[in-house]
């Protein structure tokens, strides 16, 4: 089973760009909900992680821990739908309840809030691992990191076993992430709403005269980052079997990275931000050692802040006067 | 007279204090004595804790709760917290500094892990109160020459070892656990370690014990406990040809994901890993599958059914009071409750350096885990370890190692 330097080099690859795609996943509502009301959602992560007990929670109320070929397939469709549609309800009852009073307070309050919500979703992720049912092992210790059922095996799709693999799970990645990304650029660049959405991002004043129920847009949007959040969180613990009430922090610090590193607002630069720190992750975890890896990932985060202050794909800000 | 008036207001004052109680309660702390423990209850290594409590609790109980004379309190605190889900050094902090300042507690039980040990070791020291650990296992805790330049006097502030433990160290561990490896065919490991005192330090002995006895190190890296998943590393171990991977760490710095990688990642070497991942909650974060017929973990122990004599009837005392069959470490916190009790018994005070003097000078102790003494650096001459291996999703023991 000895690996060709180019064989390896291709397994970094789609182990990156799988695990960027991820990140990118989560990274697209971050820079969504900032984009519409400039509010960096520290709880973002933490929406994630609870789509994930939510997906292990029917997963063991329906019984399909152990469901494999087209069952498993269906239970897939199924947690992805619920979990998407959780979050994203989820995230715009967090908004309905702790931000849009703060609408017109100084943003500062805005960010304090998120990090305080923050703190509640982490304590119910707590809680919920404490409940007595066999996925979450009777619930004797919550905080205890989960297994989670490896509905989609890792078979490999490509050559033989001691090639590269390109496993199913690596396409589940694929095959969610990219028609998301896809419809989602449809959304807001070909639609109506889509439409509104810009209008309140650039001008919520301008945009209300114009006739634009601009809280009914920043709800949806606050839907929509939600439930890209809830996709992410099935196709994450799909692909890595595990999942914990503080894995919300991690996921969120990857995520705020990639969208900054694209530039936040950028819905092309989240994307981009996200397979960036991926493909580093992996490169830097084979050609130079893993304990390096977080520091070259943020080495590389200032290194492009410093010569474009928005990030990749971001615009220069409009000084409002 | 200007005498009057604040000899009035005393007077005043002392009708106020319910004066009786005080004394009442001040004869009442005469005779008692508070033994404390410091473990993480919060998170994954509460199952183990829990045990190793309950060990504690019935070392207490078997005397009866009093002893010399003075009625024993017991405390069990927590130096994890919900946002780690693990140990907080921020935590065993407060726990140490609330026991030293608290003339009640003549004895420390703890730490879990051996990185929480060295906040509390020079704290305790200080204060001349006897530590007792049932678990630490990193050798520059007591061992000088194993750890940094400055260890272990840098945990000894008044110069005296009040640090003791019941449980044989990682460099003995460590060797033992490459030793075995060659046993089971390694030719070339992958050594890994979490960065922590504990895995790091057992993943050093490893490497240097692997090398001496004629295996090829591959690597040693230290991963990212936090760490989504570990493909990307597992992609590099499998180009380098290992046929043996060692994992120094814990359960909670995601030992079980690194399994899972290994094996959908296509690596079929062997796993073995040190006893910070002995627990019920390694099976589980790992599953089972993931496992079965190629995991190893050495123990700087025997497993509860293994033990004898004493041990044996530790086990089912245990099961009779509790209903459960014991983690690996319950009868570790059993012991170390078992020691300072004999020490505070023979000592006849519950003054902390006459107690602390008593647990240094024990010699030949007949417990749980054998007849053993603590030596001058506080170490357990004690130096039975097992190995197991998981088969059907449960560790079965395989064999005694370094005896």
């Amino acid at each position: 089973m000895e690996f060709t330097p180019a064989e390896v080099f291709a397994q970094q690859v789609v182990n990156g760009l799988s695990n960027g795609m991820i990140i990118a996943l989560i990274a697209l509502g971050y820079t969504m909900v900032y984009g519409i009301i400039e509010l960096i959602n520290w709880a973002h992560g933490d929406l994630f992680m609870l789509g994930a007990f939510l997906a292990l929670t029917i997963l063991g109320a329906l019984g399909l821990q152990e469901a494999s070929g087209p069952m498993a397939a269906v239970a897939v469709v199924l947690l992805l739908v619920t979990s998407a549609v959780f979050c994203g309800s989820f995230n715009v009852l967090a908004d309905r309840i702790a931000y849009r009073p703060l609408r017109n307070a100084p943003k500062v309050s805005l960010l304090v809030t998120a990090i305080g919500v923050s703190f509640i979703f982490v304590n119910l992720g707590l809680f919920w691992g404490g409940v007595p049912m066999e996925v979450f092992s009777g619930g004797i210790a919550a905080a205890a990191p989960k297994d989670f059922p490896a509905l989609v095996p890792s078979r490999n799709l490509v050559g033989t076993d001691d090639g590269v693999h390109f496993t199913l799970r690596d396409l589940l990645v694929v095959a969610v992430t990219i028609p998301l990304m896809v419809s989602l650029w449809w959304l807001v660049t070909r639609t109506r709403l889509g439409k509104a959405m810009r209008a309140t991002a650039q001008n919520p004043t301008a945009a209300r005269l114009m006739g634009i129920d601009t809280d009914r847009v920043i709800a949806s949007t606050f839907f929509l980052g939600g439930s890209l959040a809830g996709f992410a969180s099935v196709v994450y613990a799909l692909y890595n079997n595990t999942i914990s009430f503080q894995m919300g922090y991690r996921a969120g610090m990857d995520a705020f990275t990639a969208a900054v590193l694209g530039g936040i607002g950028s819905l092309p630069g989240a994307v981009l931000g996200g397979l960036l720190i991926g493909l580093t992750r992996s490169m830097s975890d084979q050609y130079i050692e893993t304990r390096w890896t977080n520091a070259l990932v943020f080495a590389i985060l200032i290194i492009i802040l410093v010569f474009r202050p928005s990030g990749l794909l971001g615009m220069k800000q409009r000084e409002k006067v | 007279m200007p005498f009057t008036r604040p000899a009035t207001l005393a007077a005043r004052l002392s009708r106020l204090i319910p004066v009786a109680l005080l004394a009442a309660s001040a004869a009442h702390a005469a005779d008692q004595i508070k033994i404390v423990s410091s473990l993480p209850r919060t998170g994954s290594s509460n199952a183990q804790t829990t045990t190793m409590v309950n060990g504690i609790r019935m070392a207490i109980d078997e005397v009866g709760g009093k002893i010399d004379g003075f009625e024993i309190l017991y405390e069990d605190m927590d130096d994890a917290s919900p946002q780690r889900g693990n140990w907080d050094p921020a935590v065993e902090g407060q726990n140490a500094n609330k026991a030293a300042k608290d003339p009640l507690v003549v004895g420390y039980i703890g730490t879990f892990n051996s990185g929480a040990a060295k906040i509390a070791m020079p704290i305790l020291n200080r204060a001349g109160c006897v530590m007792v650990s049932p678990a630490n296992t990193y050798p520059g805790l007591t061992k000088p020459g194993f750890g940094e330049k400055n260890e272990p006097k840098v945990y000894r502030p008044s110069g005296k070892v009040s640090y003791f433990r019941v449980v044989p160290t990682d460099d003995l561990q460590g060797s033992v656990a490459a030793e075995w490896a060659k046993e089971l065919g390694a030719t070339k490991v992958f050594v890994l370690h979490d960065r922590e005192l504990y895995g790091k330090g057992i993943a050093d002995v490893f490497e240097k014990r692997a090398k001496e006895i004629g295996m090829q190190v591959a690597a040693v890296e230290g991963i990212d406990p936090k760490a989504a998943n570990y493909r990307s590393l597992v992609t590099k171990i499998k180009a380098s040809g290992a046929n043996f991977v060692y994992f120094g760490g814990t359960t909670q710095n995601n030992a079980g994901q690194i399994a899972k990688d290994l094996r959908s990642g296509g690596v079929d070497a062997p796993f073995m890993v040190p006893d910070g991942c002995f627990e019920e909650a390694f099976i589980e974060a790992a599953g089972a599958a993931n496992l079965n017929g190629k995991t190893y973990v050495t123990f700087g122990g025997l497993p509860a059914d293994q033990l004898t004599g004493k041990g044996a009837e530790f086990r089912e005392r245990y099961k009779a009071k509790y209903g459960t069959e014991p983690e690996a470490y319950a009868v570790y916190g059993y012991e170390a409750a078992r020691v300072l009790l004999d020490a505070i018994d023979r000592a006849e005070t519950k003054d902390r350096a006459a107690i602390l003097a008593a647990v240094a000078a024990t010699r030949d102790f007949s417990g749980a885990l054998g007849t053993w003494s603590f030596d001058d650096n506080g170490d357990t001459t004690n130096r039975v370890m097992s190995g197991q291996a998981v088969i059907d999703g449960k560790f079965t023991f395989q064999k005694v190692l370094g005896r």
